[in-house]
């Protein structure tokens, strides 16, 4: 086991250079699906091309937020539920700076619902990765807005009553212009995912199926976190340019995976400088082929 | 048509306008809000005025995004407002916690309308004056500016973002329904006669930059996202890099650097407008609209031969403690005007700790305080009845 002693003594790692290796041992249970996840945004992060300096990262609360502590980037653990609308700000203040936002489920889509609905509607120029491990794990397994109908979380000890939200169709209807879902055993997919999802111009969001078995998978008898994933990527059907209607995340019957949603729309940006700054003249300087609207 | 930053000149416009055209003056070029009476002018001038000088107008979904939304633009190293009344005031709480806790610079609005809930929204209160200072859960310190005309909705936007950016916190500008939507002259001098405050920047390398270790004055130096720092935020209790620090003994050195920055400084930060102290007998306290119905009143108080002071809170948070019980000490009777049931009255009675009685004039909203209101509660006092 790695201990924060023992870590000191390791050689170093290709990616350290991307990590807060003082801050290691982090925090989440073994087999968690989270540390896959990260792995992998750092990786897209390091062949993205884009100088760490003007990549940050903004999480909100829960375990998935605990990513912004760990990146060596300007990173932002902020409020449950907020991370949208900080990272917005953000972005506004900064746009040539490419933002990556990372939260759980319960986080972007109960509490945060709201914002991630009308963050895609405006087309923020943002990359959404959703660790969607079907509780809320930080508060030791909680029912949430993914938790499937049926499952035993520990404030739905007979079995969830409510239907859970499909974040992939959501985020298509809202207006996403990019939007795929795999599970954490698909890495490489995943991988190329969320670097296609990084340069995308627009609002981004990538969905990962993760285990939690120190939570949902012990209470759902899922087995170890070998199991589980595994169970996951049994259940996964690849079906890329389907309809994101037809993207069904059902963990009993079949867990739809794929590129679902990458068009090309403006983003908040690019419409707020052509209504607002047409009768600038620096602006048209600077954009000659924008003087009619 | 070039737009101007600064609109220097003289101008017959109303406190939400002069609010906007402060925070531009004060440099500020972000701006996200959402629509609520009576601020929603202060939003209304943001959206015409901010695009027309390069900056950011955004309406976001909610206050809470909104409050989210210019956190993030400060980062980003832009100076953020939002303005809100009541409701929207609750709403951003939490992430008003968040500026706090995180020490990140801007400037909350509140023109203030009576509550509780949705209440009278078109009409006049006080109610918010101890939810600005308490109402994010935890510990902390926090200031707040009371203006009481447009022309101070003006000026004490500029004192608020310099305040904000000195002292790396949001800063409440608690204005109120009459103030916002009242029209007067307002003077914008000539933008270089405005003083600025910007944030510290880090002096030493990214190797050797502490982002929350202070200076001798209780202040960190701020690096924005994108100067090369790698800094890591958060709203965990946090240590001098930053870091999560899940301990009493963390807890208590951070909470109470945040708490001594402003309470060591109180001298700098508090203003207050004293009338007729040297020889005052019966001192008013007030502040926003309300002090101006005390003015009238202890003016007319003078006229009648009573003496007669004043004491206009321009910062209530923090509150002048020093100030009142120096002067409660030569007083026969203080007297606190405010348009709630009684919130500030309690920090008068706090600082005034015996020394001399304390009255109260006031209703719950809806209305403004008539200055005979406060006449006869001087006359009262004068005459020794309480």
């Amino acid at each position: 086991m790695i201990t924060a002693k023992t870590a000191k003594n390791l050689p170093p790692h290709p990616m350290d250079s991307l990590l807060r290796t003082e801050r290691i041992p982090h925090i989440w249970c073994p087999g968690c699906g989270i540390g896959t996840v990260f792995s992998a945004v750092i990786h897209s992060v390091k062949n993205s091309g884009w100088d760490p300096n003007n990549i940050a990262m903004v999480s909100g609360i829960g375990c998935t937020g605990r990513m912004a502590g760990y990146i060596r980037l300007d990173s932002f653990h902020t409020t449950h539920g907020r991370a949208l609308p900080f990272a917005t700000g953000l972005k506004l203040a900064k746009p040539d700076t490419k933002i990556i936002v990372v939260s759980g489920d319960g986080d972007l889509f109960a509490i945060g619902g709201n914002h991630f609905i009308h963050a895609a509607r405006r087309n923020m120029d943002l990359t959404v990765i959703c660790v969607n491990n079907l509780n809320y794990g930080m508060t030791g397994g909680q029912q949430g807005p993914s938790t499937p109908l049926g499952a035993k979380t520990t404030t739905t000890v007979n079995g969830s009553p409510e239907e859970p939200f499909n974040f992939c169709y959501l985020a298509a209807a809202c207006g996403a212009t990019y939007v795929a879902r795999w599970t954490a055993m698909q890495v490489r997919s995943l991988r190329s995912s969320i670097s296609e999802a990084l340069d995308k111009r627009g609002f981004s969001f990538v969905e990962v199926i993760t285990p939690c078995p120190s939570s949902f998978g012990r209470r759902n008898r899922m087995g170890t976190a070998l199991e589980m994933l595994k169970f996951y990527h049994g259940r996964s059907v690849i079906r890329s340019d389907i309809d994101p209607r037809d993207a069904s995340m059902d963990i009993d019957r079949e867990i739809v995976v794929g590129k679902f949603v990458d068009i090309e729309r403006p983003t908040f940006m690019d419409h707020y400088e052509k209504v607002n700054r047409l009768n600038s003249p620096q602006w048209r300087a600077m954009h000659p082929d924008q003087k009619a609207r | 048509m070039s737009a101007k930053e600064v609109k220097t000149g003289i101008h017959f416009i109303n406190g939400d306008e002069a609010c906007c055209e402060g925070a531009l003056a004060a440099g500020c070029r972000f701006f996200a809000g959402y629509p609520i009476t009576p601020a929603t002018e202060v939003a209304e001038s943001m959206s015409r005025r901010l695009p027309e000088i390069g900056g950011i107008y955004i309406q976001m979904e909610d206050e809470i995004a909104s409050m989210a939304a210019i956190l993030g633009a400060s980062w980003g190293g832009v100076k953020s407002m939002t303005s809100t009344s009541g409701p929207g005031f609750s709403l951003m709480m939490e992430n008003i916690g968040l500026g706090i806790c995180t020490e990140t610079p801007c400037v909350v609005c509140n023109v203030q309308r009576a509550g509780p809930s949705t209440g009278l929204p078109t009409l006049v209160a006080q109610g918010d004056m101890m939810q600005a200072r308490w109402g994010s859960h935890g510990h902390y310190e926090i200031i707040a500016l009371s203006p009481s005309s447009p022309q101070e909705m003006f000026d004490f936007t500029i004192r608020a973002f310099n305040l904000s950016e000195y002292y790396r916190l949001p800063v409440i500008l608690l204005a109120d329904e009459t103030i916002g939507h009242m029209t007067e002259r307002v003077v914008v001098p000539p933008e270089e006669e405005i003083e600025i405050v910007n944030r510290r920047k880090p002096a030493v390398s990214r190797e050797e930059y502490l982002p929350y270790e202070a200076d001798p004055d209780g202040i960190a130096p701020m690096a924005n996202c994108g100067d090369g720092y790698r800094i890591h935020v958060t709203g965990l209790t946090h240590d001098e890099r930053g870091y999560p620090a899940m301990d009493a003994k963390a807890q208590e050195k951070m909470v109470t650097r945040l708490v001594d920055k402003i309470r060591n400084n109180r001298d700098k930060i508090i203003s207050t407008k004293n009338l007729f102290l040297d020889d005052a007998e019966v001192v008013v306290v007030s502040y926003g609209i309300s002090a101006r119905s005390s003015m009238q009143a202890v003016q007319d108080a003078r006229r009648e031969g009573i003496k007669a002071g004043l004491i206009k809170l321009d910062t209530v948070w923090p509150f002048p403690e020093d100030l009142i019980r120096a002067v409660a000490a030569s007083s026969k009777t203080m007297i606190m005007a405010e348009i709630n049931g009684g919130q500030m009255v309690l920090e008068l009675e706090r600082a005034a700790c015996g020394a001399c009685p304390v009255r109260l004039v006031s209703n719950y909203g809806g209305a403004i305080l008539h200055p005979g209101l406060i006449l006869s509660s001087i006359a009262k006092a004068a005459k020794g009845k309480l």
